[in-house]
């Protein structure tokens, strides 16, 4: 609970700090900050959690392992942004501060207990992002992903309540506790009404994690943010995005998998072909990831498909995974968009001649997106397929293993682009804590690889 | 003194010889495979030839999994240990006179991927297994993507998909197989036991054929090889053809047979079929090619087409031929393409048409060609002829018409290389030819140590016999107590 009081406060900080023109103490302080808000949610750990303020939060494990993951995902995201906003105005205070109260939602989202903190965390980050979207006040792309974001996220969030009110209507009470015993106790008569709110809810939610066919907004939102608010967004976002639906379904709804898994099934399947399909056709690195993200809901919709115990892993697992592959490809792509001033593939050409050490990180990034041993991703991917096959859904992950080798296309387009593409270029200069930064991910890439057990099996 | 030495050392000097200068580096590297070569004769004198696994590491890994870092030696594994690290200090050898750019990463891609290899030869955890199949897969294409010719980058991404794809799809069925064992184990002897009825072995069998199938390659799953063949640096080719295509022969031998014997028995023969139909038609494509190094990526096709056609006629002969073949392949094949990497590189073409003469200006360079093709068609005291005698007994023993369509292979191949032997080195010399100059101290010992490896392997097979005996008996008698299970 310190964590996120933490968090809350920090942002308050730092908007004095703005107030008071002590730019340069913005970043340390949100850093020193964070650090303390990581060291009291690892001080969590194993404590045997109850629930709190009256069944609202519950910090257990699960809650702990999420918001580690987003607080550390963050921090390097931050670590990124030394001298990027100042780029985009004078009011830098704001975005870190932004950033902070988004996150504070975040950490909502994975320890809720109740609906109504649920909608309440996904409100406060979903609020800070549309602020965040449109964080280029003078760029039209940047206004016109902002303003998409906001009327689809509106709209996702309308569904989402909706759907709340529905289970509430019918089960008695927002309690996750409450739902799950009216769940089981009423196994052969509940209403209609409750199954409603169920669809309503997963609609909402695969709004918010951008699984096909409610991921129009994606890729226009991805695209017109600016690049670093677009890691956050397709890191830790989706990381907790995917948590909530998780707690949420294996909290509650786990005793009627019979009723929501083909929507879902449904669901996952047109998220990775779309995803990757898609991909496929992109000329523009940024516009790539953002489809390739869409996909990656896909596989991390396989944990919930394949509901069990052995799901939460899964999740934190390939989230992990992919927040640190995702943080290496944008960092990359924020540097060779400052040189070059392109987001296209050919801006990577002959990057490995220029700059052996980013073109070997951005390689380490996208071997692990594209699911190959010895990297993080492709323990997820492990970990997805088992899941899903220890409850026989053979088709799915054949369905997967062919995604995974469409995805190989345009990933490799990136190594093939900064390998064997020859252009005189001159070198991209990387400033150290970048080095750190994309050193840090992709050193870590490779250890979960080698030795996922560092991570795995802790919740 | 376990396994894990051979695994972790080509790792560590890949690492190392990334410290080197690119001048340097060969050097480091040679040095390196040669201590390997080492370690696996040392382990070899310490081998006893029954049907165990030995200098076994077992160690846990993942263990929510049941995945266990579990790999050991027996006399299947041992044999293509040997050929792994044999070829390898010699592919290195034989890479002295090129000077690539960036060497040292040449280097270590070449001895990251041996540590591959090396794990999928001796890896006894499905998982294990895996990744060593894939971590061989990321060097090599590098190696060809950076250093290989005009259409390499095309060609080299077809390639990569064609192998991912089946390894994807075998991925899925050791996952499958793990689900399916009593204690949830990766562990291969697990594996044996799980117990499927034959309509699900029959799946399996198709994961694991697939990824076999496209890695050896088997026709119709071949069309990556030939334009990879010939757009990867010489080295490339080497490891690629002497190596490489045996993790599929490997595979099918401990992981695809033992595993899905039901499933096998099935498609049995489709699979012997697919096997002759690759010979006869890689054979008479090699009939027409102009280009050197194509011909003999078509041979491959063609040898390798027997191997498998042997292996699936599942006998003892058949695997013990397969093992033997596999060694002698693999050393034949290495020489075929130093030979071609030789002329290519004083000539400038590999076009046959171009070339003739050579004998009488390169003596030294003629005898040992002469000796790796007789090698290449299987004459007697060759190291060719014992493999493909006992893989074509093999046949013979499970369909007297299979063996007689396989044994086409052996005369095809005389004919092909024959005529490729005499339009390249007798004749009449003419301009271009006339100024090849004979073979160089490397390139001697190189072609020396091959020809003595022909010879001697084809005078005394026992000596290779002798090692997977044991191991090969047990294995088709286990499987052959399935088959005899299923039927009651």
């Amino acid at each position: 609970m310190t964590t996120l009081i933490i968090i809350s406060v920090l942002p308050i900080v730092l908007l004095y700090l703005g107030l008071y023109k002590a730019q340069k103490a913005l970043l340390p302080v949100t850093l020193i900050g964070l650090l303390a808000a990581l060291v009291t949610a690892v001080m969590q750990w194993n404590s045997n959690a109850q629930p709190i303020y009256h069944g609202m939060m519950l910090f257990n494990n699960f809650s702990v392992a999420f918001s580690v993951v987003s607080i550390i995902s963050t921090m390097l995201i931050l670590l990124l942004s030394k001298g990027y906003f100042e780029k985009i105005s004078k009011h830098v205070a704001e975005y870190y501060a932004i950033i902070l109260f988004s996150l504070a939602g975040i950490i909502v989202m994975v320890s809720y207990h109740n609906l109504t903190m649920l909608f309440i965390g996904i409100e406060i980050m979903s609020v800070s992002l549309y602020i965040l979207a449109g964080i280029r006040k003078n760029d039209f792309a940047s206004n016109e992903a902002a303003l998409k974001y906001f009327l689809m996220g509106a709209f996702s969030t309308g569904f989402l309540l909706f759907g709340i009110t529905l289970i509430y209507g019918s089960a008695g009470s927002f309690d996750l506790d409450a739902i799950r015993d009216f769940v089981v106790t009423y196994p052969r008569n509940i209403d209609p009404i409750f199954y409603i709110g169920v669809l309503l809810i997963i609609v909402g939610l695969c709004f918010k994690v951008g699984a096909a066919p409610f991921h129009f907004w994606t890729p226009d939102v991805y695209e017109g943010a600016p690049s670093l608010i677009t890691a956050f967004m397709s890191t830790v976002v989706k990381t907790a995005g995917f948590a909530a639906f998780l707690r949420l379904f294996s909290a509650c709804f786990i005793t009627i998998a019979d009723f929501w898994t083909p929507v879902l099934l449904a669901v996952t399947v047109l998220t990775l072909f779309i995803g990757n399909i898609t991909a496929l056709y992109q000329q523009n690195f940024k516009r790539m990831l953002a489809f390739s993200s869409i996909s990656h809901a896909g596989y991390l919709l396989f944990a919930i498909v394949a509901l069990g115990a052995a799901s939460a892993n899964s999740v934190f697992v390939y989230a992990t995974a992919y927040s640190i592959a995702s943080i290496i490809a944008f960092g990359a792509l924020i540097l060779v968009r400052q040189q070059t001033g392109s987001d296209n593939f050919e801006g990577f050409n002959g990057l490995a001649k220029s700059n052996p050490f980013l073109a070997f990180v951005i390689t380490i990034s996208m071997l692990s997106l594209a699911g190959i041993p010895l990297t993080a991703g492709f323990i997820g991917k492990f970990y997805m397929f088992s899941g899903a096959l220890s409850q026989y859904k053979v088709w799915l992950v054949i369905i997967a293993v062919v995604n995974a080798i469409i995805s190989i296309f345009y990933y490799f387009r990136v190594i093939i682009a900064m390998y064997f593409r020859d252009e005189e270029r001159a070198v991209v200069i990387v400033p150290a804590y970048y080095k750190f930064v994309l050193g840090f991910s992709a050193l870590a890439t490779i250890i979960i690889g080698i030795y996922p057990s560092f991570i795995s099996g802790l919740i | 003194m376990t396994v894990s030495i051979l695994l972790f050392l080509p790792i560590l000097a890949a690492l190392l010889v990334l410290l080197f200068k690119n001048e340097t580096a060969k050097h480091a590297a040679l040095f390196f495979a040669v201590a390997e070569l080492g370690i696996a004769l040392y382990f070899l004198s310490g081998f006893v030839p029954d049907a165990s696994f030995q200098y076994v590491i077992d160690l846990p890994w993942i263990q929510d999994f049941g995945i266990y870092f579990n790999a050991g030696i027996d006399g299947i594994s041992m044999v293509m240990v040997l050929l792994t690290t044999i070829l390898v200090p010699l592919i290195i050898l034989s890479t002295y006179q090129h000077t690539y750019k960036n060497a040292r990463a040449f280097y270590a891609l070449i001895l990251f991927m041996q540590a591959g290899l090396l794990t999928v030869f001796t890896a006894l955890d499905g998982f294990l297994f895996y990744v060593g199949w894939e971590a061989a897969l990321i060097p090599i294409y590098f190696i060809c993507a950076l250093w290989g010719g005009q259409n390499r980058i095309r060609v080299t991404i077809k390639f990569f998909i064609y192998t991912f794809a089946g390894s994807l799809f075998m991925l899925v069925g050791i996952i499958y197989l793990y689900l399916q064992t009593p204690g949830k184990l990766y562990d291969l002897h697990e594996f044996y036991n799980a117990g499927l009825d034959a309509a699900h072995q029959s799946w399996v069998f198709w994961a694991f054929f697939l990824a076999f199938a496209i890695k050896m390659p088997l026709f119709p799953f071949h069309t990556w090889q030939p334009d990879t063949y010939t757009e990867a640096p010489a080295a490339g080719t080497m490891l690629l053809s002497g190596i490489m295509l045996k993790m599929g022969i490997y595979g099918v031998i401990r992981w695809l047979i033992p595993n899905a014997p039901l499933g096998f028995l099935q498609w049995q023969n489709l699979a012997i079929i697919l096997s002759t139909i690759g010979i006869i038609y890689a054979s008479l494509i090699a009939f027409n090619q102009k280009d050197g190094k194509r011909l003999v990526a078509y041979s491959s096709i063609a040898h390798v087409g027997l191997i498998s056609a042997g292996i699936f006629a599942w006998s003892v002969q058949g695997v013990q031929g397969a093992m033997i073949q596999m060694l002698s392949h693999g050393i034949n094949v290495v020489g075929m393409f130093f030979i071609w990497d030789i002329i290519s590189r004083r000539l400038n073409t590999r076009e046959i048409s171009q070339l003739g003469g050579i004998a009488k200006v390169a003596p030294n360079f003629s005898i040992a060609f002469l000796i790796i093709v007789l090698g290449t068609v299987a004459l007697p005291l060759t190291n060719g002829f014992v493999g493909e005698f006992l893989l074509l007994k093999g046949v013979f023993s499970y369909n007297i018409w299979f063996a007689a369509v396989a044994g086409l292979t052996i005369i095809f191949g005389a004919v092909y290389m024959l005529r490729m032997y005499k339009n390249v080195m007798q004749g009449e010399t003419n301009q271009l030819t006339a100024i090849f100059a004979d073979i160089t101290a490397s390139e001697k010992l190189v072609l020396g140590i091959i020809c003595v490896l022909i010879i001697g392997i084809g005078v005394y097979p026992q000596a290779i016999l002798h090692i997977s005996e044991a191991s090969v008996v047990k294995l088709v008698r286990s499987v052959n107590q399935n088959f005899a299970n299923s039927k009651f």
